[in-house]
């Protein structure tokens, strides 16, 4: 199962996940980005920018 | 299952090159589509159609979940490594939908492939006008569309007279900004003057010009309308939540939403909205002014619909709407 990056907790992600898929760590609330699937990769999503969203 | 997308190996001068995901959750090495025919934008009846996001959210997901149920072959670009090269070869998708969630680079994302004669949803230029509050007043306003009373003022400094002729209460935004962000209302003077007073030190000159808009009395909810290829789709009420100060109804500042009864008058504003700020696919925010009378808010060209989706239950698909509608674009009987 793969890590959180932050806190090492294992991280469920579910079958086909996508690549840049955001999921978050159960553990530490840590926003993860899925950046590779089989297997799966995390890593620390990117900060939110000031101009996103609608 | 969508059969996978036509992909070539990887070329300098591509029009657009970055990271492509393929038709499902297949994913490639670096691969970037072939234009069937050089120098036409997307030729070929095969070609996929292309799908600009970084951050693959549940939006996404169920856009390319509809693609594939559509059978549409698309090609899914991470924003983050796409690049443009002018001059290069134009894009080998017919139709682009752009998802990205930043706006800075949602806009120049647009630009690039319509710098190489490709067809994006939405345009550079609706992103443009949804993305600026006062260009989009003064274009609906020229619509003769309602909205609420509104005036600019180009420093803070003469922001509070501007803000006293319009009348308390008054609301101040930034001219650029999403998901609610900075926008206050100010119930006399004093707040407004404390409000000003932490503009003027906001540290960029756009952030200096001052958008002012009259309150208006809502029974504590506005409509979220959506509207995809000039016909409305659905609309929700969204209530104003306590996260948000109780007014401001935005779901990403946690308001609730809940089905709104379609009336011809909503259904002709929301519609007349979209087409005059020249968006496809377009989310319009509206105002019921004393329960009564409604006024156009504002457009937003890079539509989240998750929560709009949660509460219109299954009587309309968001997600297949898109695709359906890209679909159109894409073998050219909608554009
Ligand atoms: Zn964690």
């Amino acid at each position: 199962m793969p890590k959180c990056s932050e806190c090492s907790a294992d991280v469920a992600v579910e079958d086909g996940a996508q690549e840049n898929e955001i999921v978050q760590c159960a553990e530490c609330g840590t926003e993860l980005e899925v950046v590779r699937t089989a297997p799966v990769g995390l890593a620390p999503a990117p900060d939110v920018e000031e101009d996103w969203g609608e | 299952m969508s059969p996978p997308a036509q992909t070539g190996t990887a070329r300098t001068g591509a029009a657009w090159t970055g990271t492509a995901r393929t038709g499902t959750a297949q994913s490639g090495a670096t691969a970037w589509p072939r234009a069937s025919e050089p120098g036409a934008a997307g030729a070929g009846a095969a070609a996929p159609v292309g799908l600009i996001a970084s951050r693959v959210r549940l939006d996404e997901k169920r856009i390319m979940a509809a693609l594939d149920r559509r059978a549409v072959p698309y090609e899914r670009l991470d924003g983050r490594t796409c690049r443009y090269e002018l001059d290069a070869a134009p894009p080998p998708w017919p139709v682009v939908l752009n998802r990205e969630i930043g706006q800075v680079r949602a806009a120049y994302a647009a630009h690039g492939v319509e710098a190489g004669g490709g067809t994006v949803v939405n345009s550079a230029a609706a992103i443009e006008l949804c993305g600026d509050k006062w260009r989009t007043s003064v274009a609906l306003r020229r619509a003769g569309l309602p909205i609420p009373r509104t005036a600019l003022a180009l420093t803070p400094e003469a922001a509070l007279d501007t803000i006293e002729r319009i009348g308390y209460p008054a609301v101040i935004k930034p001219l650029q900004g999403s998901w609610g962000r900075l926008v206050t209302a100010v119930r006399d003077r004093h707040a407004a003057a404390a409000v000003l007073e932490h503009v003027a030190a906001l540290p960029s000159p756009q952030s200096h010009i001052v958008y002012v808009q009259e309150f208006i009395d809502t029974p504590g909810r506005d409509v979220r309308a959506i509207v995809i290829g000039g016909r409305l789709v659905g609309a929700v009420y969204r209530s104003a939540g306590e996260a948000a100060g109780g007014w401001r109804a935005n779901v990403a500042l946690g308001a609730t939403t809940e089905r709104c009864a379609v009336t011809p008058e909503l259904a002709e504003l929301a519609e007349e909205a979209a087409r005059v700020v020249g968006a496809d696919i377009a989310g319009v925010d509206l105002l019921e002014e004393r329960g009564e009378r409604l006024l156009v808010l504002e457009v937003n060209s890079g539509v989240e619909f998750s929560g709009f989706q949660e509460a219109m239950g299954d009587t309309v698909d968001v997600a297949d709407q898109i695709a359906g509608y890209v679909a159109a674009c894409r073998e050219g009987v909608w554009m």
